[in-house]
């Protein structure tokens, strides 16, 4: 505590950062102004000069509070592996709530947790081409929802059952997976990650615009859920035996490619691609080796919500879903698969439990995205070596 | 109806290349797509629509309708310049030595903030400008034009030739010019970074805002995800004139109100938006750097 350098720092520079801190908060207020008259300027310079100063004041017990947190989660740590068989009763008491779920919760808390298991697909699929090949994709949601609609096309134009539609769905998103990264994969960086955007964009403006076959902006309505010799898996609790065992199949998948050969060159990539090449690894065949088994897990969790909905329309398919997904796999830790499952469970949960403050949601969301990129841009389970570069 | 498209265009073209050289200006300097540029736009229409509303309700607008414009403008200006260097110093600075996807996605997370901001502050319905100077205009060579048309592209013309200008002769333009050369070598001659960055962001900024009230007026209607479309085009357009060139994001600009339009008219209006992403997609992959830019290789 008492060598602790901030501590010093600010008994030093007490009245400075003081005076600081109130002009910060004025000139923010003044850039509220405009929107909300002079009395909400007022009381929102007061709360947040209120928030910057108890900010302030708690910065200067870092020191303090990180230790108080390290060493609880060193002594959780400590607990935990000082038995293994420990881990296996944590874990199988996961698994069986995981399991037991339906029985212990209402029909509501299956359904969020459905959703979950939806986007828990979609960002482990995403943390393949983000956190392993290190590729940033912002028109993720293209892929998504050519697996829905292709379910929902197939379904209610052909008559297909889940089943036999589902492989077409998956070949169809592997394939514009690929489709995309072939031009794309020249690039490099954040013009990549503009292609990939305008990518989403137009898949999106097609879905919309495409009427004779999409029914545009009204959607695609009726889509059978899945069956199980003949027992339909519509209802709720059945469906959700689905989406977990889907989960677990990618969370598995994910897992072994991860660490096997193909795994080791996309990080080789992601963590420098000249080194990478001279290496004699073929870069841009890994790359789209990423690119379609991203899109393939994508094509997995359209399916499944197409077949969770029964109903398909483009609003589902927007940007910010992109950026919520994106969100999920920088929060939990890129290329972490256990971080950017708890980042999408999080990032679900959180709107659905605080349901007042969900209009602030993505208010929070954008100021998140910017303080853990300052902070801790490795996200919160992350470990080291796992960052973004070109 | 060909002349006609055409002089929509332009007219459009002109708001996307003034958004463009904030886009171009500022990857010149630190290489970042400055994805909230958008939405400084989007401010800067709120803001001519809650200024000019003030002015009014003051009485200026009855006194003298110009007067009163023009304090619209320069308290937009103003205030998105504000609103543009607050978001380098915060989004933005911490970050300049990071790996380069973190500025793009603290960028993206400052977008979605700002447009939640102001749909929380200002409400989700479309906002109206006053419709000011009717479909007053004049007709040259069978095209109709309005004069709030003609004032577009007027204002945006000579915006860019001070802007050029300024970037050529003055003091902070040379410095502007050595820090997008070499940030390093700039610093060692005492250039100061910050400062020329800081300047680069309230330039962008202030065209922005210009845009925004023109394109406010122009439309008449405004809502708070005008800013995220109208962001993707200009960045079409600085990218398609080659990115980091004053004339490029002009001719850009032009080029892409162009095809805009004429591909609305012609081909299909449905598909309006989807024209600029994909000629971004074709200029990235033809010739990346762009009509005037040049493409320069990576280092290692």
């Amino acid at each position: 505590m008492k060598n602790d350098p901030a501590l010093l720092n600010s008994n030093r520079s007490g009245i400075h950062s003081t005076a600081k801190l109130f002009l910060v908060a004025c000139w923010l207020s003044l850039l509220f102004l405009p929107f909300k008259g002079l009395k909400n300027a007022v009381i929102f310079f007061l709360i947040l000069s209120t928030v910057l100063f108890f900010m302030k004041f708690l910065s200067g017990y870092k020191g303090f509070f990180l230790t108080t947190i390290k060493g609880a989660t060193d002594r959780i740590r400590q607990l935990v592996s000082a038995s293994r068989s420990s881990i296996v009763l944590l874990r199988s008491l996961l698994l069986l709530s995981l399991v037991m779920l339906p029985f212990l919760a209402g029909d509501y808390f299956v359904d969020v947790a459905i959703l979950s298991c939806i986007y828990i697909i979609l960002a482990l699929g995403l943390n393949v081409v983000v956190g392993f090949a290190g590729l940033l994709n912002l028109g993720f949601v293209a892929f998504y929802a050519i697996g829905a609609y292709a379910y929902a096309l197939l379904n209610t134009k052909f008559g297909l059952g889940f089943w036999s539609a589902l492989p077409f769905s998956l070949l169809l998103t592997t394939i514009s997976g690929f489709l995309l990264a072939v031009p794309a994969l020249r690039l490099r960086g954040d013009y990549l990650a503009i292609v990939t955007l305008g990518f989403g964009e137009i898949v999106r403006l097609v879905l919309n615009n495409w009427d004779s076959i999409t029914r545009g902006p009204n959607g695609i309505s009726g889509i059978d859920p899945p069956f199980i010799l003949s027992i339909s898996l519509g209802k709720i609790s059945s469906y959700y035996y689905l989406v977990l065992f889907f989960v677990t199949l990618t969370f598995l998948i994910t897992k072994r490619v991860y660490s096997s050969k193909i795994g080791r060159a996309w990080i080789a990539i992601r963590e420098d691609e000249i080194a990478a090449s001279v290496m004699g690894i073929n870069t841009t065949l890994y790359k789209l080796y990423a690119f379609a088994f991203g899109a393939f897990w994508a094509g997995l969790a359209g399916a499944s919500f197409a077949a969770k909905m029964q109903f398909v329309s483009p609003e589902s398919f927007t940007f910010m879903e992109s950026v919520l997904i994106l969100c999920m796999v920088i929060l939990g830790g890129l290329g972490s698969i256990p971080g950017v499952i708890v980042g999408a469970f999080l990032l679900i949960l959180l709107p659905e439990v605080l349901r007042e403050v969900q209009l602030y949601r993505m208010l929070a969301l954008g100021m998140g995205l910017v303080v853990l990129m300052i902070f801790r841009p490795q996200g919160l389970f992350g470990g080291k070596g796992a960052s973004l570069r070109n | 109806m060909f002349l006609q498209q055409l002089m929509n265009g332009l007219t459009l073209g002109s708001v996307y290349a003034l958004i463009a050289l904030g886009y171009s200006m500022v990857y010149g300097i630190l290489e970042l797509i400055n994805f909230a540029h958008g939405e400084i736009y989007m401010l800067g229409a709120y803001f001519g629509i809650i200024f000019l509303g003030f002015l009014t309700a003051a009485g200026l607008t009855a006194y003298s309708l110009p007067l009163s414009l023009i304090l619209t403008l320069i308290l937009s200006i103003l205030f998105c310049s504000a609103y543009g260097f607050t978001i380098e110093k915060i989004a933005y600075k911490p970050l300049r030595n990071a790996p380069r996807l973190s500025p793009l996605i603290s960028a993206i997370g400052v977008s979605i903030f700002l447009q939640n901001y102001v749909m929380l502050t200002q409400g989700a319905t479309d906002k109206v400008f006053p419709n000011l100077f009717g479909t007053a205009g004049f007709r040259f060579l069978s095209v109709r034009m309005t004069y709030l048309q003609l004032c577009i592209i007027l204002v945006s013309i000579i915006l860019m030739i001070g802007l050029r200008l300024f970037v050529r002769k003055t003091r902070i333009g040379k410095a502007m010019r050595a820090v997008a050369q070499d940030k390093t070598m700039a610093s060692l001659v005492g250039i100061n970074i910050d400062t020329i960055i800081s300047v680069t962001f309230i330039i962008g900024s202030g065209l922005a805002a210009v845009a925004g009230v023109m394109v406010a007026m122009y439309y008449g209607l405004v809502n708070y995800f005008i800013g995220y479309v109208a962001g993707i085009k200009a960045f079409t357009a600085a990218v398609l004139g080659g990115i980091g060139s004053i004339r490029g994001a002009l001719f850009g600009g032009l080029l892409l109100g162009l095809v805009e339009s004429l591909g609305g008219s012609y081909i299909s209006g449905e598909y309006k938006d989807a024209y600029a992403f994909i000629l971004l997609i074709i200029i990235l992959l033809v010739k990346p750097g762009g009509l005037f830019g040049k493409t320069d290789l990576e280092k290692v």
